[in-house]
C-alpha cells in the first residue's frame, strides 16, 4: 500500500511542488495550508509522514510539531521540516519540538524522495 | 509564494552562498582553512546547483556540477588542493556569479563563455581517476542512540535499511546498556549497534544516512581494518563526541544550511523583523507612558507599582536589544564581494594588488550592510585606480611591486568603524588645492589646513583623475560616497600621507531603527539630538557669547569660536528662550561644517528612541532625519545634524575625526 | 453664491481633477461631508480611515500654515492639514470640539482638520459638475467636482492633489476659494 504523506505549507506553489514530486514517486499525498488545518485533518486520518513548512499563519510548523508529538497516536509519525530557514536556530527549535528531519527550500526533488523514503521506511 | 518570489529567493540565497564560497576560497588561499572549509565550499556550490536545476538553468547546473566533482575529490582526499585547482575553483565561482547575474537579468550569458573552464575542471578531476580510489572498501559504524532518539520518530531499523541500499551490512547489537525490566523506560532507546558496511562509498554518503539522528546518537565511523580510507590522516577515526570527531552534521544533505564553520544566516522576511521591531518600540513607548502615569499616583496607593514598572522597563530594554540584534548581519556578506573586484580591477589596470580583509564577522544592521556595497565598491575602485601606483612606479619609489589594500571592520561603542587603507601614493594636496581653486571651490587666497584640503575631495563634482578612467568615472566621486554614508547615519573621513597612502574611515550606526538621543526642549516642542553627533553640552556664560555682524552669534569655548544655531529661530518655534545665556548649548560635530552649537531651552533627558518615518506620510524635511514618539505619546522630531546649519558652505571647516563623546556637565 | 455655474460647457478648458482622483468624482459614490463655517466639502468615504477629535500636534519646521504638524496615530506619524487654511483662509482655531478626518490616498495617510462632520451623501455621476476655472490654477485642483444640493453645494475634495505635499507649493489664490465659499 502506498505510503501517505501530508504536505503542510501556506504556499500553494510549494505544496504542489512537494505533492507533484512525491506522487510521481508513488506516494499518496494530501495537503493542508496551515498547522491548524493539518492537525484537524491528521486527527481524522493519520498519515505515514508529515512534511511541514515552519512559517505559517494560524498555527506555525513548530507548534504543529509540538501538537503532533503530544498526541499519542501521532507520536511516532516522522515529521520533516521543509523550510528556507536553513539556519541552526529555527531548525533546533523544530528538532527539540520533535521533528524527525529537515529539508531546505528550494529542494532537490530526488533528495526529497530520498529523505521521505529514509524516514518512512 | 509565487514562482517569481521563489526565483527571487533563489537569487538572494545564491548570492549569499556565493559569498560564503568566496570566503571559503579565501580561507583556502590564505592557509586558514580547516577540514570544514572544503565541505562548506561544496555545500555552497551544491545548493546553487540544486536550486538552479529547479529553475532550469542548465549551464549553471553543468558548471556547478563540474566544480562539485572536483570538490568531491578534494574533500575525500583523492586530490590535494593546490594553486592550480584553487584558481580553477575561483574562476568557477566567478563564472557562476556571471551566469547567475545573467539569469537574474533574464539576458542569458554569452554562449560558451564557460566552455574552457568546464574542460579544465573535467581535466583536473580526471587526474584523480588514476589516483587511488577515493573511498574505503568499507566502513565500520558504531551507532549508539541516546535515550531520546525515538522522541523525534527516528527509527534505527530504517537506518539499517538505508545503509543496506549502499551495500551488504553486517549488524551486531550492543545490549550492554539495556536496563533491567523494572527500570526500563519503554519510550527510550537502549540498544546500540555496530554495522559493517561492505561498500566502496564515500564517507559522506554514509554520514548522510545518519543526517537526522546526528544530535541524538554517538556515531563512530572508521574504515574497515587494514584498508586505506579515502580521507587519510586529516580525518582519523570519527569517534565519540569528546574526541571532537562526532559525525559532522549533515554534509551535503543540508546543503543550504551549513551547520558549522560557514556563516549561518537567518532567512526571515525583513518585514517580519521590522514588524517586531516596531511592536517592541510601541511597547517601550507604552511602558514609558505607564511609568509616567504611575509617577503621578501617591506611592501608598499601590506600593509595588513603580518597582514593577521599572523591572518591566529593564526587560523591555533587553527584549529590544535582542530584537535589534536579529536585524544585524556580519559585514562579511559585503566584504566577500571585494576580492573579486580587486582581482578584476587590478587585471584591468595592470596593477598588482593584495587585498587584506579583517573583521568580517563584525555585525551591523542588515539595511546598512546592503547599502554599504556601493560606497565600499567606490572607495575600493578609487584606491586601486588613483591610490595604488603601477608596479614599476612603486618599485621606482622604493615600495614593493604589489600594493596592499586593507579593508577592516570593528565595533567601537555604538558604532561600526570600517577602514579602507592603501599604501599607494596618497592625496596630492597641491594638486587637489589647485584643482579646487580652478573650479572655484576655494577662494584663490584662502589658506587651508591639510585636513581641510583632504575634505575637498568630498565636494560635489570634484575629481582629480588626470585622465578620466572608466574605473572611477568622472565626477561621480567621493561626494556621492559621502552622501550615501550620511544617508545611513554615518560619517566618512580621510587622512592621507603623500607617497605612503590614504586611509578612509567610515563610522556607521549599529542600527537604523533605534537611536540614542538627547531630548531637548525648544518652546513647547521637543527635539531629539542624536547622541553620536554630540560633543558636549553646556550652559554658556554671557561673556563667552559674541555677536558677529551678519553671521549671528558665536560661542567662545576653550579658545575657539563655535557658531551658534538657535533652534527656535531656525525652526521658527514660538515662545522659546531667546537669550543664549539662559538656555543650553549642545555642541555637535558635522561633517561639512565642523562644530556648531545648537541653542535650546533645556535638556529633558537622554533616551533610546525608535526612529519612525516622516517620509512615509509627509516627506523629507531639511534638518530633520525622522520622528519618534515620546513617553507621553507626543511626536518629537529627530534632528539630522548633517542637514542643519548654513546650507552648502563653500569652505569646509576642519573636521577632527570624532568619536561620540559622552555628555558633559550640563546634563548631570 | 456667485459662481458661474454655466461654465460647465464641455469646451471650457480642462476640467481640472474631474475623474482624475480615483474613487472621487468619476463614479457614483458615497461621500462624508464636513463643514468649514457654512461651506460643505465632500470626502470620498472609501478614503476615510477614521474620524477623531483634535489633539495637539508637533509642528513641522518651515511648513506652510495649512500644515498643522504631525500626530502619533497608534505608532504611525501622520501629518494634519488644516483644510480651512489649505483653501487659503485663516488657520482654524482648533479646540477639542474640532474634528480630524484621517484619510488615505495611495500609501499616504493624513488627517484633515475640519469644523465638524455633517452627513454622508450618495452622489450619482451625473450630479457632479466640473469645477469652473477661476483665476489661477491652484485651488480648483484641490477640488474635483461640485454637487448642487437643495441647500447650497458640496465641493468634492481631490485627495490626491491635497496630499501632494510638501512639494505642493501651490500658490494660494484665496479669491477663487472664497468665491466658492459664498
Amino acid at each position: 500500500m502506498a505510503k501517505r504523506v501530508m504536505t503542510v505549507d501556506d504556499s500553494r506553489t510549494m505544496r504542489e511542488m512537494v505533492a507533484f514530486t512525491l506522487r510521481k514517486a508513488g506516494f499518496e499525498v494530501s495537503e493542508a495550508e496551515d498547522g491548524r488545518k493539518a492537525l484537524a485533518a491528521l486527527q481524522a486520518a493519520p498519515v505515514d509522514v508529515v512534511i511541514t513548512d515552519l512559517n505559517m499563519p494560524n498555527m506555525d510548523g513548530v507548534a504543529l510539531i509540538r501538537a503532533l508529538r503530544a498526541d499519542a497516536r501521532m507520536r511516532a509519525v516522522p515529521i520533516l521540516m521543509l523550510t528556507t530557514e536553513s539556519e541552526a536556530a529555527k531548525k533546533a527549535e523544530g528538532r527539540s519540538a520533535g521533528a524527525t528531519g529537515w529539508l531546505v527550500k528550494p529542494f532537490d526533488p530526488e533528495k526529497l524522495i530520498d529523505v521521505v523514503k529514509r524516514v518512512a521506511g | 509564494m509565487s514562482f517569481d518570489h521563489l526565483r527571487a529567493t533563489y537569487f538572494e540565497e545564491s548570492a549569499e552562498l556565493l559569498d560564503s564560497a568566496y570566503a571559503a576560497l579565501a580561507e583556502l588561499a590564505e592557509g586558514r582553512a580547516d577540514a570544514e572549509t572544503v565541505h562548506a565550499l561544496f555545500r555552497a556550490i551544491h545548493s546553487i546547483k540544486g536550486g538552479g536545476g529547479a529553475f532550469g538553468f542548465e549551464r549553471l547546473v553543468r558548471l556547478a556540477h563540474a566544480m562539485e566533482t572536483l570538490l568531491d575529490l578534494l574533500r575525500d582526499g583523492a586530490l590535494a588542493m593546490d594553486a592550480g585547482r584553487h584558481a580553477l575553483l575561483l574562476r568557477g565561482a566567478d563564472a557562476l556569479a556571471d551566469l547567475l547575474a545573467a539569469e537574474k537579468a533574464g539576458t542569458g550569458a554569452p554562449p560558451g563563455g564557460e566552455d574552457a573552464l568546464m574542460q579544465a575542471l573535467h581535466a583536473a578531476a580526471e587526474t584523480a581517476a588514476t589516483a587511488p580510489p577515493a573511498a574505503a572498501a568499507g566502513w565500520r559504524l558504531r551507532f549508539t542512540p541516546r535515550p531520546a532518539l525515538f522522541r523525534n520518530a527516528n527509527e534505527p531499523l530504517l537506518l539499517v535499511r538505508a545503509l543496506r541500499r549502499l551495500g551488504p551490512v553486517q549488524v551486531t547489537a550492543d545490549l550492554s546498556r539495556l536496563p533491567p525490566l523494572e527500570r526500563l523506560e519503554p519510550e527510550d532507546a537502549h540498544l546500540g549497534w555496530v554495522f559493517e558496511l561492505q561498500a566502496d562509498v564515500p564517507r559522506a554518503q554514509v554520514e548522510e544516512v545518519f543526517e537526522f539522528v546526528a544530535d541524538d546518537c554517538m556515531l563512530a565511523i572508521e574504515p574497515l581494518a587494514g584498508e586505506t580510507p579515502g580521507a587519510p590522516a586529516a580525518e582519523p577515526v570519527l569517534g565519540s563526541e569528546a574526541a571532537s570527531a562526532t559525525i559532522a552534521p549533515p554534509a551535503i544533505a543540508d546543503a543550504a544550511g551549513p551547520t558549522t564553520g560557514a556563516p549561518q544566516s537567518v532567512r526571515v522576511d525583513v518585514a517580519k523583523i521590522d514588524r517586531l521591531v516596531n511592536l517592541v518600540g510601541e511597547l517601550v513607548i507604552n511602558q514609558a507612558m505607564l511609568l509616567q502615569l504611575g509617577g503621578t499616583l501617591p506611592p501608598a496607593l499601590c506600593p509595588g507599582l513603580i518597582a514593577g514598572l521599572e523591572t518591566l522597563s529593564q526587560h523591555l530594554r533587553e527584549l529590544q536589544e535582542g530584537v535589534m540584534a536579529i536585524r544585524t548581519q556580519p559585514v562579511k556578506s559585503v566584504f566577500a564581494r571585494m576580492p573579486r573586484l580587486v582581482r578584476d580591477l587590478s587585471a584591468q589596470l595592470g596593477k598588482e594588488v593584495r587585498l587584506v580583509v579583517t573583521g568580517e564577522a563584525t555585525e551591523i544592521d542588515k539595511t546598512v550592510v546592503e547599502q554599504l556595497a556601493d560606497p565600499l565598491t567606490h572607495l575600493l575602485r578609487n584606491a586601486l585606480d588613483h591610490g595604488i601606483e603601477a608596479p614599476e612606479q612603486r618599485v621606482a619609489a622604493g615600495k614593493p611591486r604589489q600594493g596592499t589594500v586593507h579593508l577592516s571592520a570593528e565595533q567601537r561603542g555604538g558604532r561600526i568603524l570600517i577602514e579602507l587603507t592603501d599604501d599607494g601614493r596618497g592625496i596630492d594636496r597641491a594638486r587637489v588645492l589647485a584643482r579646487a581653486r580652478e573650479r572655484g571651490l576655494v577662494a584663490a587666497e584662502a589658506e587651508l589646513t591639510d585636513s581641510e584640503v583632504d575634505e575637498l575631495i568630498f565636494q560635489p563634482g570634484f575629481s582629480t583623475a588626470a585622465a578620466i578612467s572608466d574605473i572611477s568615472g568622472r565626477g561621480v566621486g567621493m561626494d556621492v560616497v559621502r552622501r550615501s554614508i550620511q544617508a545611513l547615519g554615518g560619517r566618512i573621513t580621510v587622512d592621507s600621507r603623500l607617497g605612503s597612502g590614504s586611509r578612509f574611515v567610515l563610522s556607521l550606526p549599529l542600527t537604523l531603527a533605534v537611536l540614542d538621543g538627547l531630548v531637548v526642549a525648544v518652546g513647547r516642542e521637543a527635539y531629539i539630538v542624536p547622541i553620536a553627533a554630540i560633543a558636549e553640552s553646556l550652559r554658556p556664560r554671557r561673556e563667552d557669547i559674541h555677536a558677529v555682524v551678519g553671521r549671528g552669534e558665536v560661542l567662545a569655548i576653550r579658545g575657539a569660536y563655535v557658531p551658534l544655531l538657535p533652534l527656535h529661530r531656525h525652526f521658527a518655534v514660538p515662545d522659546a528662550q531667546p537669550d543664549p545665556a539662559r538656555g543650553i548649548v549642545v555642541i555637535v560635530e558635522t561633517d561639512h561644517a565642523g562644530r556648531m552649537g545648537l541653542l535650546v531651552d533645556d535638556l529633558v533627558g537622554q533616551q533610546q528612541v525608535v526612529v519612525k518615518s516622516l517620509e512615509a506620510n509627509y516627506g523629507p524635511i531639511d534638518g530633520i532625519g525622522g520622528a519618534t514618539i515620546l513617553g507621553d505619546g507626543r511626536v518629537a522630531l529627530i534632528l539630522d545634524i548633517a542637514g542643519l546649519g548654513p546650507a552648502a558652505t563653500t569652505r569646509p571647516m576642519p573636521t577632527a575625526p570624532h568619536r561620540a563623546a559622552p555628555l558633559q556637565p550640563a546634563l548631570q | 453664491m456667485d459662481l458661474p455655474m454655466t461654465t460647465h460647457t464641455p469646451s471650457h478648458g480642462p476640467v481640472a481633477g474631474f475623474g482624475a482622483a480615483p474613487g472621487a468624482a468619476g463614479n457614483a459614490g458615497q461621500f462624508i461631508t464636513c463643514t468649514l463655517d457654512d461651506a460643505e466639502f465632500g470626502i470620498d468615504i472609501m478614503a476615510v480611515r477614521e474620524i477623531k477629535g483634535w489633539t495637539d500636534t508637533t509642528a513641522i519646521p518651515h511648513a506652510p500654515p495649512w500644515m498643522r504638524g504631525v500626530i502619533n496615530l497608534r505608532g504611525v506619524i501622520v501629518p494634519i492639514l488644516d483644510l480651512r487654511a489649505r483653501f487659503g483662509m485663516a488657520q482654524t482655531q482648533a479646540t477639542r470640539m474640532h474634528v480630524v478626518v484621517i484619510i488615505q490616498a495611495g500609501t499616504r495617510l493624513a488627517g484633515l482638520l475640519v469644523d465638524a462632520v455633517s452627513d454622508i451623501i450618495a452622489v450619482a455621476p451625473e450630479e457632479v459638475r466640473p469645477v469652473p476655472e477661476i483665476g489661477a490654477a491652484a485651488p480648483e485642483r484641490l477640488l474635483c467636482g461640485l454637487v448642487p444640493r437643495e441647500r447650497g453645494m458640496v465641493a468634492l475634495v481631490s485627495l490626491d492633489h491635497l496630499l501632494s505635499f510638501p512639494d505642493a507649493a501651490l500658490p494660494q489664490t484665496a479669491d477663487a476659494v472664497l468665491a466658492l465659499h459664498s
